[in-house]
């Protein structure tokens, strides 16, 4: 058996050990020097220990047994004198041990600055346990006082660890941010705001020129005369590879120990691994290069062939709450283009450095957690062209919802639904983008179907758009209604009342329809349009309705449809429950559930029972509700003053006026409105498009709330005292919308649009105005508002939807 | 069957211009559209993306837009317009110039002309 010695018992040489006695426990007899006086242990533990996170017990990586198991001769605590490489000996302090292999593992040794009052009692580097357990027992004092010099990772870690021990802490570092090395100033920034949220004090540009003290350390005085009054200095400036060792025994020595990719030193007996190695002029700090080393010493020594390579370094801070995380190279140089995120509110940020389609660094901020796939990405060399656009994105999204609506758009991951409607990805979006060429929402929508559905999430395409685009997407080029035209909507509803066009063909002849009828997209709009702008002149072009406002109910998945009556202020009555519930019984309808607008929807009833369905129904005393409709929806309303203790105004009979008022009538956007009798606002009236808010005062009038994919609260649009005020006010701001809004728009995109002043100024501030919007919505309404339902079920409207055309059977051929 | 079976199923002013009716059919059902300049056709009543009953669509050129994902389909070739992929199956239409009568067949091709009578 052939003899190894092995000095230095450090994470590498620990490492190359396990390697050795996993493929071959016989091969060697080891002998294995340290001078501290234990084995192998996680020093990268060493600051969970220091902040009492850990205990050193945890952090051991090779104990007594394991030693004895593997039959490793331990001269723990003792110090190599020299290399004797002539006759193969390792000269120890307590004699010599014979060699056929020599690793030399001797690591790296803190270094001390220069300074006055270095050698201090008080004064340590932070390099091992009895560092750490000295650090332990300074801090064991109340109210002391630390300074750590330097602001890298080590130093911020002991910062962070003393400062968990209840010291107060100051860190000194010579460079203008922190851990310049691994983060750039952004980063580094915001590292020191949250080390200063956890009181830990940081000086930066801070040049330490003496350690003050008589008998033990009692400050640093910096180069600008600041004395920081400290019991205890850390210094962790750096580190130097050991190499003494290896020099008195005339090995090859650059800044370290250099070795070739087997790990092997200038003489071929002795190889050197870990922090004391120099390979192709790199030295090595992190733990994982280390781990390779020691994996490929480990073959060397079995005559494997194996090879070390320099991979790419990642880094993470090792402080509880700090996440951050820097790899590869990241200063800006010619031929590198950069990707940066900022979330300021999320306190994250991202940057990264790409150089010939490749990653080559990468420095986080606040959310790591796609740390490891850029990683990857720069490991691998992977080229990135492809998601340039989206890489800084990277693959996970964790809460919140930053202000910034673009960023959070950004950190959005792959998989995350953008239409909900059509189970459309982030993923597929941009990828479709990229690989289509797609330059305008209409193609988005026919390729990858996102947003060609309910149209909540056109903004979030629209953001994805711009952010995989960048400045080839302008979504504030006009965009055309369609492809029918190159008009965009407010060009058209302004022409069809500039030129009085007053029918479908008639627009379409004017305004030079690219095509002979339109399509689904712009024929229900230019109905919508002139429904609202020649209301009793216009004759409602059924056809060019969305099936649903066509048939007066929801079409469902299985082509069967939903039925909900209007419950008016969400007030019901035994009559209309009854009624409801025979008619359920009646048409064998399979489900009956609440709305959100609190009423009663009863869903998958067949198209040709609906007349029947409607005529029991109005029976009753109910009407369309209009829950498929773009048109008033619910008026929700809380008991207000009639039961609540709380209730300071008649919100129900409000909510109740409103909708008996409103109802039928067409809108750009479906309608949905809320009266809550008090601040409290059960009716939750600020996320609808119109809401009330009754105070003792009088009326709060809200509107522009969003709750569907936007979630957006309601502004306010006035106060006023009386109930009537608030009617005509409400009636009016709807009309003025009606005769503004572009087809599918919603109320809160509408005053996006045209903003609050406008608005304020027709139906506030101006009575008379404000009037003439109400006058016009009671013309329209004595036109529209009729019962759908009644016209269909009794009064023979649409027949024709209800039956077959034809029954065929097979027998019955013409021939 | 060596002739094709022809069905009566109605007038051309049964179906709103621009709008569809159903039939009831052994295959299943059908929808019959009528254009606005009044041609016909008809085919299966499913839409290929999601089995959307197409007679409830908007009807536009010589296209039917389906009402539950806005799929756009050929009235004519059944085929799915823009980058969809899918076919309808169609069926062959015919219609008496002087009583407007519609009929259709299930195993003509589609593409035999309607001029011939019913009778």
């Amino acid at each position: 058996m052939q003899k190894l010695v092995v000095i230095g018992a450090g994470m590498a040489s620990g490492r190359v050990l396990e390697h050795l006695f996993e493929t071959d426990a016989q091969a060697y007899e080891v002998t294995l020097f340290n001078a501290e006086p234990r084995g192998n242990y996680n020093r990268i533990m060493l600051s969970p220990v220091l902040s009492g996170e850990k205990s050193y017990a945890e952090i051991v990586t090779h104990d007594d047994d394991w030693y004895a198991e593997h039959k490793v001769t331990c001269r723990f605590g003792e110090k190599v004198l020299s290399v004797d490489r002539t006759r193969k000996v390792v000269v120890g302090e307590k004699g010599e041990v014979p060699y056929d292999k020599l690793i030399i593992a001797t690591g790296s040794t803190p270094f001390i600055v220069p300074v006055e009052g270095r050698d201090l009692p008080g004064v340590i580097a932070y390099r091992d346990l009895d560092d750490t357990n000295t650090m332990i027992e300074a801090s064991g004092k109340p109210g002391t006082q630390a300074v750590v010099i330097g602001g890298g990772l080590l130093g911020l870690e002991a910062a962070a660890g003393l400062r968990l021990r209840g010291m107060e802490v100051t860190v000194v570092h010579l460079s203008g941010h922190l851990m310049e090395r691994q983060l750039d100033e952004a980063a580094g920034y915001l590292l020191r705001k949250d080390l200063e949220r956890r009181g830990i004090n940081v000086v930066t540009r801070g040049s330490t020129q003496r350690i003050v003290g008589t008998d033990k350390v009692e400050g640093v005085e910096l180069a600008d005369g600041t004395v920081l009054p400290a019991s205890l200095v850390v210094m962790a400036v750096g580190i130097r590879p050991s190499v003494q060792i290896a020099k008195e025994a005339g090995l090859d020595v650059g800044r370290a120990i250099t070795v070739d990719a087997q790990m092997q030193t200038s003489d071929p007996d002795i190889y050197a691994v870990g922090e004391c190695v120099e390979f192709e002029g790199t030295l090595f700090g992190l733990v994982a290069p280390l781990y390779e080393q020691a994996k490929v010493l480990a073959k060397a020594l079995l005559g494997e062939a194996d090879t070390f390579v320099v991979k790419e370094l990642s880094t993470k801070l090792k402080v509880t709450g700090c996440d951050l995380f820097s790899a590869g190279d990241f200063a800006e140089a010619e031929g590198r283009e950069e990707i940066v995120l900022r979330d300021p509110t999320q306190g994250v940020y991202r940057r990264l450095v790409i150089e010939n389609d490749r990653l080559v660094g990468a420095v986080m901020y606040g959310d790591t957690g796609d740390a490891n796939w850029f990683f990857d990405l720069m490991k691998n060399k992977t080229p990135v062209a492809e998601m340039r656009e989206t890489l800084i994105f990277g693959q996970s999204y964790q809460g919140g919802a930053p202000l910034d609506p673009m960023a959070a758009v950004a950190a959005l991951p792959d998989d995350a639904e953008i239409c909900g409607c059509n189970g459309v990805c982030k993923g597929k979006i941009t990828s479709t983008i990229n690989e289509k060429g797609l330059t305008s929402l209409d193609d988005v929508r026919a390729h990858t179907k996102a947003s060609s559905s309910c149209g909540t999430c056109t903004g979030l395409v629209e953001q994805l758009m711009a952010l995989t685009l960048g400045g080839a997407f302008n979504p504030n080029a006009v965009k055309p209604m369609c492809g029918c035209t190159d008009l965009g909507h407010g060009d058209v509803r302004r022409l069809i009342r500039a030129k009085e066009l007053k029918s479908i063909p008639e627009v379409m002849q004017e305004l030079e329809w690219k095509t002979s009828c339109g399509c689904a997209k712009c024929r229900p709009a230019l109905n919508y349009y002139l429904i609202s702008d020649w209301p009793g002149e216009y004759q409602d072009d059924k056809q060019s309705r969305f099936i649903n406002e066509r048939v007066h109910a929801n079409i469902q998945k299985d082509g069967t449809y939903s039925v909900v009556p209007r419950m008016w202020g969400g007030m019901t009555s035994a009559k209309e429950l009854r009624a409801i519930a025979d008619v359920v019984e009646k048409f064998d309808i399979p489900s009956v559930k609440c709305t959100g607008g609190a009423r009663i929807d009863m869903l998958g009833v067949k198209k040709e029972d609906l007349p029947a369905v409607w005529a029991d129904l109005n029976a009753a005393g109910m009407v369309s509700g209009a829950a498929y409709g773009k048109a008033l929806r619910t008026v929700k309303s809380c008991v207000g003053s009639d039961w609540c203790r709380f209730g300071t105004q008649d919100s129900t009979g409000l909510g109740m006026r409103i909708e008996k008022f409103m109802w039928g009538s067409w809108t750009p956007g479906k309608v949905k409105m809320a009266v809550s009798g008090c601040p409290r606002n059960c009716a939750e009236a600020t996320c609808k498009d119109v809401g009330v808010i009754c105070t003792e005062a009088g009326y709060e009038i809200h509107f522009a709330g969003a709750a569907g994919l936007d979630i957006k609260g309601t502004e306010i649009l006035t106060q006023v005292k009386t109930e009537d005020e608030a009617f005509e006010m409400i009636v009016a701001l709807v009309q003025l919308y009606r005769e503004q809004g572009h087809y599918l728009e919603r109320i809160y995109k509408w005053l996006k649009r045209v903003g609050m002043d406008s608005i304020k100024e027709a139906i506030v501030e101006n009575a008379e105005k404000r009037r003439h919007y109400f006058e016009r919505f009671a013309e329209s309404q004595d036109i529209y508002r009729r019962d759908p339902w009644a016209e269909r079920a009794t009064g023979g409207v649409a027949s024709h939807e209800f039956k077959p055309m034809a029954d065929i059977t097979f027998k019955e051929a013409a021939e | 069957m060596t002739t094709p079976a022809w069905y009566k199923i109605g007038l051309v002013t049964d179906i709103p211009k621009r709008g569809a009716r159903c039939l009831n059919t052994p295959l299943g059902r059908v929808a019959v559209f009528r254009t606005a300049d009044d041609r016909v056709f008809a085919m299966e009543d499913r839409c290929p993306h999601k089995g959307g009953p197409l007679s409830q669509g908007i009807v536009h050129d010589r296209s039917v837009t389906c009402p539950l994902h806005n799929a756009v389909i050929s009235l004519e070739s059944g085929e799915m317009k823009g980058p969809d992929e899918g076919t309808v199956k169609t069926f062959a239409i015919r219609i008496d110039a002087q009583s407007q009568t519609i009929e259709i067949s299930f195993d003509a091709v589609a593409a035999e002309p309607f001029v011939e009578a019913a009778e």
